[in-house]
């Protein structure tokens, strides 16, 4: 999983397994169901966006910087929310 | 893409079954933006955060629904304020000028009442300890004394004497009503015979006169029918003691402890399901004076004077406090946290409510379950375990009410200084009623003898 991350920019966060995050099933509307423990949460709309950015392998820039662009928020901002809502979801889903 | 989305912090919260229950769902989101017609934010941004607020008008309705419901209920009430609730001098003068008289129970107090120009004819003077100067003081202005201890009844007797006159005194009694915890550290207790023998005592000196009983039954109390019980047994020995030597009882104070609008911890249904409305004690307390004192009336005695020493009812609901949001985290528990520029030096009370808690702002975003933690360096600093708030922005502001009761007079002075508290009158206008403290506030009153001026002596000073 390394190996995707680009070299010169080194995670401040250690991310969720991305396998674990790609089983999850996202709906639009913010419901986020995992099928393997049967758990199911409800996502608003900045944590739903990063749901998919990391199922989609992004790194911790790259989410912010995707943020950044679909939201009125400042980099440093997002990427202090980001890396709360990260440990949120190492614990959700292990 | 256009216009880019409000960020609102991301949150994700996990379902959980048994949230629903039959007495109603989930807390609705809400927020407070105003207070007694005054909008929040504004005033935080004036006066600083944390700040306290009091609203006249609330204080003074709720002095006057305490007074209706007695008053249209037994012929002669009166309303002793509690300067130990709220001892600030514009709540205690809003009070007094609704016809409240002062109920103090130190030496500062009866002095902070004298000082605010109250006479001594109109203060009640309870407590444990009443040092020989200000009893003597208060013997000689013609205040409402309640004897606590027969060591206070020789005081009070000698004091008598020196002032030549014999001097009227209340005795403080502390019986079980069966209904509600007995608290037998104040006054003389019933049940042994210690109050008939207070009465007896007194009713052999030639200096002091039996003219009033006192009780105090707790605090919080929820349960109308022990006030009932109360009322009865002090009726009961009220003709007990006019029989046993010459006197006349001119009053029945009955204390405080009438619950207020606040979520006590540990009691499941919310306040406005399990609290008594002031006319629901009223009933029960009139009433059940009514009926113990038929025959009196039958014989045309007077009937006694009922005095109440209501606080925390009166000016709970008519304080909030505002606080800021200074930092948050998740906990290892999964719970989010927001750390408050307010704390248990500011809210004593938090130790036993869950105080009412919103956003000064409608917050879009999911609630979330969040731990609320003060400012100060102490584990315990916690105002709510538990409570159901939107995403916290870093300044975000939050209302926490009902906080009048007690907060004032119990806050510390423990490593922050304590914030402005400020007024809104009737007509509207913003008034301080106590500034914020400041570092002088702190170091004032220190002295620093002169071998100890200097930090370090050994480096010239700056």
């Amino acid at each position: 999983m390394e190996q995707q991350q680009p070299s010169h920019h080194r995670q401040a966060v250690a991310l969720p397994d991305p396998a674990t995050l790609k089983r999850l099933a996202l709906s639009d509307s913010g419901f986020v169901f995992d099928p393997v423990t049967g758990n199911s949460f409800t996502a608003n709309g900045s944590g739903l966006a990063i749901l998919r950015q990391l199922q989609g392998g992004s790194t911790l820039g790259e989410v912010v910087a995707a943020l950044g662009a679909e939201f009125e928020v400042v980099s440093p901002v997002a990427e202090r929310d980001v890396i709360e809502f990260i440990g949120q979801l190492r614990n959700a889903f292990k | 893409m256009n216009a880019r989305k409000p960020w609102i912090k991301p949150v994700l919260t996990a379902h959980k079954p048994g949230g629903m229950n039959k007495f109603g769902p989930a807390r609705p989101q809400l927020h407070q933006s105003e207070f007694d017609g005054a909008a929040l934010e504004p005033l935080l941004a004036q006066y600083g955060s944390p700040l306290f607020v009091v609203s006249e008008k609330r204080l003074r309705e709720n002095a006057r629904q305490l007074r209706r419901a007695f008053s249209t209920r037994w012929p002669k009430v009166r309303h002793g304020w509690s300067y130990k609730t709220h001892g600030m001098g514009a709540v205690c003068n809003a009070l007094h000028q609704e016809g409240a008289w002062a109920e103090v129970v130190s030496e500062l107090e009866y002095r902070k009442a004298r000082a605010l120009g109250v006479p001594g004819s109109r203060i009640i003077f309870n407590g444990p300890w009443k040092p020989d100067a200000i009893l003597e003081q208060a013997m000689a202005e013609g205040a409402a004394i309640n004897l606590d201890h027969l060591d206070e009844l020789y005081a009070a007797e000698g004091i008598a004497r020196r002032l030549g006159r014999k001097v009227p005194v209340g005795l403080r009694l502390n019986f079980d009503t069966g209904y509600s915890e007995p608290w037998s550290r104040f006054g003389f207790n019933l049940e042994t015979g210690a109050a008939m023998d207070a009465v007896r005592r007194i009713g052999a000196s030639e200096w002091l006169q039996l003219n009033g009983l006192h009780s105090h039954i707790g605090t919080f109390v929820l349960d109308v029918r022990a006030y009932a019980q109360q009322a009865r047994i002090m009726a009961g020995f009220m003709d007990a003691a006019e029989r046993e030597i010459d006197c006349r009882i001119d009053y029945l104070d009955i204390g405080g402890g009438f619950a207020s609008r606040n979520a006590l911890q540990g009691i499941y249904l919310p306040p406005d399901q399990v609290v008594p409305g002031l006319d629901q004690y009223a009933e029960a307390i009139t009433e059940a004076l009514t009926e113990a004192t038929r025959a009196r009336s039958g014989q045309g005695k007077p009937l006694p004077v009922l005095v109440l020493e209501t606080g925390r009812a009166v000016v709970d609901d008519a304080e909030i406090l505002l606080t800021r949001v200074v930092g948050g985290k998740h906990l290892p528990d999964g719970r989010r946290a927001a750390i408050l520029d307010a704390g248990v030096n500011l809210l004593f009370t938090a130790y036993w409510y869950n105080h009412d808690v919103r956003p000064l702002r409608a917050n879009a975003g999911l609630a979330e379950e969040t731990v609320l933690f003060g400012p100060l360096c102490m584990n315990i600093d916690q105002l709510r375990a538990s409570v159901m708030l939107p995403p916290l922005q870093v300044g975000e502001a939050l209302c926490i009410s009902p906080v009048g009761a007690y907060n004032n007079t119990q806050w510390m002075q423990f490593i922050h200084a304590r914030p402005a508290v400020v007024m809104i009158m009737q007509d509207g206008r913003i008034e301080t009623i106590r500034a914020a403290e400041s570092l002088a506030s702190l170091s004032g009153p220190e002295c620093l003898p002169a071998a100890l001026q200097t930090p370090f002596p050994e480096q010239p000073a700056r």
